[in-house]
């Protein structure tokens, strides 16, 4: 009983629990269905959803920090909508085009983290304005689907980077770099210490001097910037751009960050379970196809009792800590 | 007077009515054809019956600082429900068409709303039993209930061919919309429990402080499960509605983004986020702004792309009007604006 709840009150729990469910799935699914395991399946995982990890590892840090941004699907749409029309009408040079597209997102984050932090708004209701506003302004530039056939887009959509005789594409190597990135930002940079600090409680990181309205504003810019560079992923993936692109990816992301572990409330939590959440979420799809006679509505009903199953295992968690006394979590965990 | 909350969104709408009034030829112009009123009015206040149910369910759970963006979802759900056991055929007797539902066309709405009721209880579970955060308690039916939605209609859209059941979304009594009257009797029972009974009290209570609420003896649980439930009961109405308006149901995308638009009127209408302070009347108005607006950008020939950017625009003007930092801002830039205004408005 008492490891019981050492291990349920251990920071890593979840994301364990979540590791070992996504090994347990893809071993049931090995014994299930002929031609599942193999590593093009895992590596298919990535290519699939590399723009699903780019968007819910910024979203790690907006939850890390006790805030939630609904916006970052319609971020990705606009960015697609923009790449394609800078490409296609104006012609740009492609590098210009990311480089714009990435600053755009990474300003728009920023403008309603400013709105949150100056005029004490809530994250919420910002950031679903902010989601309404970016599609608009896809429909804005065409209602139609752009189609991009620059030469740059279309070699990288294509490329194959070959590991062990299988293959990933370079959005997955992009999102890896995101990632290692990440968790180096989040655990070893000062940000990334005043993230955790904001998430656990805001009145004393701000008794305790750190810059709480710089570093809330920066978990916005940063969640847009991550935002834009998925929706560059998500146009080589597509190679369009087109406003519905990736419509409710912002509960796919959310999703994916509980599952990984991070709790809701703020400060707790790692970046690497997303991760495992991104994976799991893809998982399932995988599973569902290679089923053949499982609709795909299936994804949404599991998608919603894992999420069910780890609030839940997160509420036990924190009752677990409550109840043997340990340091606080955010504590721990930075 | 000026010091009244409703002002605010009183003023937003009679703006919005005026601008129609000069954009559009004969907006206030009212009709009576074939024992029914015709309008640009009643249209607008038809298609807004169902955001105002949602956006009432609404107005209560926000009152006690919660969130429901599962309204949505319990949308598809009633409306797929009563579609699936209504169904309907229309055969031909004699060239006569009758129509037939599958089961009684009650037992089909009971059971509608009494799915949609279940929705309510299982988010009231989540979030004063278990003590889940709302806004993540109610994502996981926002996300599993419409794929539940889809999964009993096999993704297809159920056609209704029974004309009782069209009754509800696009019936006329007394000349006027029938969803107008229920939205009307939903309103009234709304505001009868919160002015005749301590309900209104005590959700405020909790809105403004849950422990203290507690610990005061208000059962603080009860009444945030009761919360839930009536939200999840108010969009189950306006499932069947919408469900009965469009003559079938579609799971995939009845309702969809219902809980943004509710959750912007009752924002407009002046209810606090925040919790503690609540006005139904006002959250009607704010449904009634939204559906204006929808209305004003369709016919003033904008495109209706332009829709959801206008609409974004409202809402981040509202809320930094709400802000209390803002409004310190502009005091003080506009202060000196103001005294002058106010010194040449004595002049004459």
């Amino acid at each position: 009983m008492k490891l019981l709840r050492q291990s349920l009150s251990s920071p890593y729990f979840t994301s364990l629990a979540t590791l070992a469910l996504l090994i347990v799935m893809f071993v049931l699914g090995s014994f299930a269905y002929t031609g599942f395991f193999s590593l093009q399946v895992v590596l298919n995982l990535l290519i699939d959803n590399a723009f699903l990890l780019v968007i819910a590892i910024g979203m790690t840090f907006v939850i890390l920090s006790g805030g939630i941004d609904l916006s970052v699907g319609s971020v990705l749409a606009l960015t697609t909508m923009i790449s394609a029309y800078l490409l296609q009408s104006w012609h740009w040079p492609p590098l210009l085009v990311i480089a714009c597209v990435l600053l755009i997102g990474s300003m728009f984050g920023a403008l309603m983290g400013a709105l949150i932090h100056f005029f004490k708004l809530q994250a919420f209701i910002v950031t679903l304005a902010g989601m309404f506003l970016a599609r608009g302004l896809c429909y804005l530039i065409s209602i139609n689907s752009i189609t991009i056939d620059q030469p740059l887009y279309v070699t990288l959509s294509q490329a194959r980077i070959g590991i062990f005789g299988a293959f990933v594409s370079p959005s997955v190597v992009i999102a890896m770099l995101m990632l290692a990135l990440a968790i180096y930002i989040a655990h070893y940079t000062r940000f990334g210490r005043a993230v955790y600090a904001i998430g656990g409680n805001e009145q004393s990181a701000l008794l305790m001097g750190l810059a709480v309205g710089r570093t809330k504003v920066m978990v916005y810019a940063f969640s847009g910037f991550c935002a834009a560079l998925a929706g560059v992923l998500f146009s080589f993936y597509m190679l369009s751009g087109y406003g519905l692109h990736a419509q409710g990816t912002e509960l796919d992301a959310i999703a994916a960050v509980v599952i990984g572990g991070t709790l809701l409330t703020g400060g707790y939590g790692y970046v690497a379970g997303t991760l495992t959440g991104v994976l799991i979420l893809g998982l399932i799809q995988t599973l569902i196809a290679f089923d053949g006679t499982l609709s795909s509505w299936w994804t949404k009903i599991v998608i919603g009792v894992l999420l069910f199953v780890f609030c839940m295992a997160q509420r036990l968690m924190s009752l677990g800590a409550a109840g043997s006394g340990s340091a606080t979590p955010a504590a721990t965990a930075a | 007077m000026l010091r009244n909350p409703l002002l605010r969104p009183l003023a937003a709408l009679a703006l919005l009515l005026l601008i129609d009034f000069f954009m559009i030829p004969g907006f206030f112009r009212l009709e009576w054809k074939d024992g029914h009123l015709y309008g640009s009015l009643i249209d607008i206040v038809n298609r807004a019956a169902p955001l105002i149910l949602t956006a009432l369910g609404m107005t209560l759970v926000i009152a006690t600082r919660g969130i429901d963006i599962s309204v949505g979802a319990v949308v598809a759900i009633s409306g797929t429900v009563a579609a699936m056991l209504i169904g309907g055929t229309m055969q031909m007797h004699d060239g006569v068409p009758e129509y037939a539902s599958r089961i009684p066309m009650v037992w089909a709405i009971a059971a509608a709303m009494g799915a949609a009721i279940l929705c309510g209880v299982w988010n009231g579970f989540l979030v004063a039993t278990l003590g889940l955060q709302p806004i993540i308690a109610t994502l996981i039916l926002m996300v599993g209930g419409r794929g539940l939605a889809q999964l009993l209609t096999d993704g297809q859209i159920v056609t209704v061919y029974y004309k009782p059941f069209f009754y509800i979304g696009s019936g006329y009594l007394f000349g006027l919309p029938f969803s107008l009257f229920i939205a009307i009797g939903v309103f009234a029972i709304v505001a009868l429990m919160m002015r005749k009974t301590a309900l209104g009290l005590f959700i405020q209570a909790v809105g403004i402080n849950p422990v203290a609420a507690r610990l005061a003896g208000i059962r603080t649980a009860a009444l945030i499960f009761f919360v839930y439930m009536f939200c999840s009961a108010c969009a189950g109405v306006a499932g069947l509605m919408i469900s009965s308006n469009i003559k079938s149901a579609d799971a995939n995308n009845a309702g969809l983004l219902l809980e943004l638009d509710a959750i912007l009127a009752v924002t407009l209408g002046g209810t606090s986020l925040a919790g503690g302070k609540f006005s139904l009347v006002g959250s009607v108005i704010g449904a009634l702004i939204i559906q204006a607006l929808t209305y004003t950008i369709y016919s003033m020939g904008v495109p209706p792309e332009v829709n959801m950017v206008v609409k974004s625009i409202v809402v981040f003007a509202v809320c930094l009007s709400q802000s209390p930092e803002f409004r310190g801002l502009g005091s003080g830039l506009f202060s000196g604006a103001a005294r002058s205004r106010s010194v040449n408005g004595k002049k004459p």
